[in-house]
């Protein structure tokens, strides 16, 4: 583990020397050199220009194409120029040296699109390869001839890793401003769907009409507008969102409280509000979002609280989809008693927990390496089971049981047809699951569990029935699973072992993990960002034409979390301190004894705010 | 481990225990009536023992369980080739490599890839050993690559981690490589050439009937097996991998590069599931990219069976759960009258892996791990 990297702007540094540019460090160039080039040729392999070309960004220069190869040298050359920046040790400032290894960076890389572009043209390895086509050839060369297309990857590598090792030496407020512009219409061209649909519920048809060109994507005029609004905007409200952030942080007693209650009510308005300005598909990817949500609290509670790897998720699921099926469904094989939902919501809890006991009980003493593997093959005998001919004059076999009737609720039937109403049903899950959650999260038994996780000996010797807690996070996990299953049965009226592929437990296990293990709000913004822009398993999100990419990305994501920051994006403050203890007792040891107190001080508030009370980590 | 279950308090455990108890009785319960019904109608088909749960039971003539007994013979030798990378990687780093099961894929798509051109070129038919030692060739070597950029990639800066973070990362990695395969050689089955007439044959040795393509498969097992525990047991670079697998910092202070080993260690278990790759090829003549996956679980399971960190142990144990995958459907489940057993095939190998943590977690040979996972 390396010590904190700081970016190099960090004002303590600007002390340092000014290296020669000549000054390189060559292996190093030439390791993310290759990678780059690497990168690019296996992302142009996978067929990620070709299959994300239909959707265009900015029209009519960018695609979703080009960008999935074009990211690749702006970030490597972002990350050829970064320093280790150790405490106490002198650096150079960053300059010229940084700004060449970064465009040679680039060079390399589009040295080496240039050779796959020749080659692409002269042979063909079409028979492996499957992506090795005239049209990848086509769009690589911008449609203008093998010539151009050399000249323009490799002139477009090195401007492009030029402007990432630049981002280290452009001022901060620059560079503050543009990343947020560049940010920004990122953002804005990626909702292109969702803001379009948003604003035809509220009449504003018109507006988005002249943002987005007709096939899609922003205008060239509208980017230039936005990104410069959004800078502008993010200049002027600089520094304001986290003054306020802190005033709501140092807020005492009533005020606090009401303070939450505003924003609590705000952010609940919005939620009821806002579909009923959206249209159909936005309706369903945002119940699809819902789904996971509830799926992804669950996990929380067994992977990220209890530190339970639990890989065999999908199990619970399946058994919440089965339950509703077989019982409200008159096309249930077996026994059919057609109950309403509410009360096939009873039968399916009182399942869910006791499965979770069944098959928590076995597990629950195995070491952690081997509890997920066990996990991951009861997640694979459930769905093999409801698939065998064995099971099948119970559960329909292959054919899954059909015909399941949406929620009845007298004014409304809730079913995949109406996914607003599907929406309304998942919120007021979710709203239970965060708040059951965020309860027991600071409750005896949520302490117990960040107890057990984070060394479940000492949580033992401190009195706590490690036992009872981690099959208590089974059945909590399984509870909230079995809903999403209830639900989604519910709302596409039928039910398939194929839809409980071990698959879905990793990627509910990607949106915990991204988000940030042990943490409400980290889970929240996983599945916002995972399942509604990639999407689902099978749910398509945002960007819909990734479907035969996302788990590739998703794959590489987990890696790239693991490694880079296994806390995830919204860290949970205790957990990101049990991840980075090496790290912190070495910045302690660099920065000497007498920060050894004030750190300590920090450390304290941090997990304060978070809402994890007493300081149990710093101990180890 | 067993000292902490005895150190719990006492009445709380008892009821886990007790449901635990009950969880072994039901399934040994099972698996005896199961195998006993199989017997009675092995011996007297009529009788109501035999027919009690499955009336139209035919039971198995000799040649038959032979032949079930062989294919899960082959199946096992590449099920405990593949072992081995598991129990060399844990017990050198003590976690799971999760995306172990992808450096096998990777190894018979290679093969796969390999052998079409030559097919199409002619060698393989007019020089089949030759060809046949190619593709192995070049399966090990694509397999290695893999094996260790994934450990120098996602692995290595992992190494003083919490124990579920790699399992984690490695997770992802196979899921990368799955969709990244599928992405460039494309989701489609792909087929191995016909093998000749020669090699696929039915023999007969010792009154029992193989394919020929089952006896090249153990023979190559059994010759990758030797070459390894040469490598483990008698060589320096062997020695040196006991002696990390027992103590990484003694290790280190004795003279050992501990890096070089840990790759070395990860080479050799990536070589075995190339091997194991080819011979999958040859096997089922068919690989897709997610080939991978389901003998990559069983092949922890085999490695489980055996006692992970233990490399005979392995092999006996891949061995083990191939013949029980292929026999205990029709020897346990078919006499208690489960329709379609050959799809619980893969459940059978599950349940042995539930059973084996159950039983004896420790696995038939006991474990052999470095000191730091045993504390």
């Amino acid at each position: 583990m390396s010590a904190t990297m700081t970016s190099s702007s960090a004002p303590s540094s600007r002390s340092g020397y000014r290296a020669p540019v000549a000054d390189q460090d060559w292996r190093n160039v030439g390791k993310w050199g290759g990678l780059c080039t690497l990168a690019l040729v296996l992302v142009s392999l996978i067929g990620m220009p070709v299959g994300l070309d239909r959707r265009i960004l900015i029209h009519p220069v960018l695609s979703l194409g080009y960008l999935s190869l074009l990211w690749i040298p702006l970030v490597l050359g972002f990350v050829v120029s970064r320093h280790v920046e150790l405490e106490g040790v002198e650096s150079p400032e960053p300059g010229g040296r940084d700004l060449l290894a970064g465009a040679l960076t680039g060079l390399l890389g589009g040295f080496g699109m240039a050779v796959f572009i020749v080659a692409l043209d002269t042979f063909n390895l079409r028979d492996p390869l499957v992506n090795w086509s005239p049209q990848l050839l086509e769009l690589l060369n911008y449609g203008r001839g093998l010539g151009f297309g050399v000249v323009a990857w490799i002139a477009a590598c090195s401007v492009l890793g030029l402007l990432g090792s630049s981002i280290h030496v452009i001022p901060a407020g620059v560079r503050r401003v543009v990343s947020y512009g560049a940010f920004g219409l990122l953002g804005i061209a990626v909702l292109e769907g969702a803001i379009a649909d948003l604003s035809e519920g509220f009449g504003l048809q018109s507006l988005t009409d002249s943002i987005y060109a007709n096939r899609g994507g922003v205008t060239v005029v509208w980017s230039i507008v936005l990104v410069v609004i959004i800078g502008v905007v993010s200049m002027l409200t600089r520094g304001r969102f986290k003054a306020a952030k802190a005033n709501y942080g140092e807020l005492q007693g009533p005020e606090r409280k009401r303070a939450s209650m505003i924003l609590f009510l705000l952010v609940a308005l919005l939620t009821i509000i806002l579909p009923l300005f959206l249209g159909t598909i936005m309706n369903e990817l945002l119940a699809n979002v819902g789904l996971f949500l509830l799926l992804a609290l669950g996990l929380n509670i067994v992977v990220g609280l209890a530190g339970i790897l639990d890989l065999g998720y999908v199990a619970f699921f399946a058994v919440g989809g089965y339950t509703t099926a077989v019982l409200t469904s008159p096309d249930s094989p077996f026994f059919a008693p057609e109950m309403h939902f509410a009360i096939t919501l009873v039968i399916v809890v009182v399942f869910a927990g006791l499965v979770g006991l069944i098959i928590g009980a076995p597990v629950i003493r195995m070491r952690g390496d081997y509890l997920a593997i066990v996990t991951l093959g009861f997640g694979e005998i459930i769905r093999l089971l409801f698939m065998s001919d064995w099971l099948k004059p119970y559960f329909g076999g292959a054919q899954g049981i059909t015909n399941v009737p949406g929620v009845d609720l007298g004014f409304v039937t809730i079913k995949g047809t109406d996914p607003r109403s599907v929406f309304y049903l998942v919120l007021v899950f979710c709203a239970l699951a965060i708040y059951i959650s965020w309860r027991l999260q600071a409750s005896r038994l949520g302490r117990a569990w960040m107890a057990i996780r984070e060394d479940e000996k000492v949580a033992e010797a401190m009195g706590i029935n490690t036992v009872n807690a981690k099959l208590l996070a089974f059945v909590v996990g399984a509870v909230l699973a079995s809903f999403s299953g209830a639900i989604l049965v519910a709302k596409v009226g039928s039910v398939f072992p194929n839809s409980f592929m071990i698959l879905v437990s990793i990627i509910i296990l990607v949106v915990v993990i991204v988000g940030g293990m042990g943490n409400i709000a980290g889970v929240l913004v996983g599945s916002f960002v995972l399942i509604g822009v990639l999407g689902g398993p099978r749910q398509p999100g945002l960007l819909h034409e990734f479907q035969s990419f996302k788990l590739l990305i998703y794959g590489a994501l987990l890696v790239f979390m693991m490694l880079q920051r296994p806390e995830g994006l919204v860290p949970s403050a205790r957990r990101s301190q049990e991840l980075h203890q090496e790290e912190f007792l070495q910045d302690v040891w660099l920065k000497g004894e007498e920060h050894e107190g004030e750190e300590h001080e920090e450390e304290l508030h941090a997990a304060e705010a978070s809402g994890a009370e007493g300081h149990e980590g710093s101990g180890a | 481990m067993t000292a902490t279950i005895e150190r719990k308090s006492a009445r709380q455990v008892s009821k886990v225990d007790r449901f635990l108890t009950l969880i072994r009785i039901f399934l040994v319960s099972l698996i005896v009536i199961g195998v006993l019904a199989f017997i009675a109608q092995q011996v007297a088909p009529d009788n109501p023992f035999a027919r009690w749960r499955n009336p139209d039971a035919v039971g198995l003539t000799g040649d038959q369980f032979k032949g079930l007994l062989m294919s899960g013979l082959s199946q096992g030798a590449m099920y405990g080739l593949i072992a081995l990378g598991y129990s060399m990687v844990y017990g050198v780093l003590g976690f799971i490599n999760f995306a172990h099961g992808e450096v096998f894929m990777a190894g018979a798509m290679t093969g796969f890839i390999a052998s079409d051109k030559f097919s199409a070129n002619g060698l393989w038919e007019s020089n089949f050993l030759l060809s046949l030692v190619i593709i192995i060739v070049l399966a090990i070597m694509v397999s290695t690559l893999t094996a260790v950029l994934m450990e120098r990639v996602a692995y290595r800066p992992l190494r003083e981690s919490p124990r579920l973070i790699p399992l984690i990362t490695s997770i992802g990695v196979s899921f990368f490589i799955q969709n990244a395969v599928m992405g460039v050689f494309g989701p489609s089955t792909k087929s191995y050439p016909q093998l000749p007439q020669w090699l696929s044959k039915q023999r007969s040795i010792l009154t029992f009937e193989i394919a020929g393509t089952k006896l090249l498969v153990l023979l190559v097992a059994a010759m990758s097996m030797a070459g390894l525990w040469y490598l483990v047991e008698r060589t320096r670079t062997g020695k040196a991998m006991r002696a990390v697998a027992e103590d990484k910092e003694i290790a280190a202070l004795m003279g050992i590069n501990v890096n070089r080993t840990i790759v070395t260690t990860f080479a050799v278990g990536g070589a075995m599931a190339g091997i194991a790759g080819i011979l999958w090829g040859l096997l089922f003549r068919s690989v897709t990219h997610m080939t991978g996956f389901l003998p990559g679980i069983k092949a922890f399971t085999a490695a489980v069976v055996g006692g992970i960190g233990n490399l005979p142990g392995a092999m006996i144990g891949g061995i083990s759960l191939g013949s029980a995958e292929s026999i205990a459907p029709l020897v346990i489940l078919e006499p208690l009258g489960v329709p379609g057993v050959s799809q619980l095939k893969d459940a059978v190998a599950f349940t042995v892996l539930v059973l084996v943590l159950l039983f004896k977690p420790s696995g038939l040979f006991g474990e052999q791990l470095s000191a730091e996972d045993r504390a």
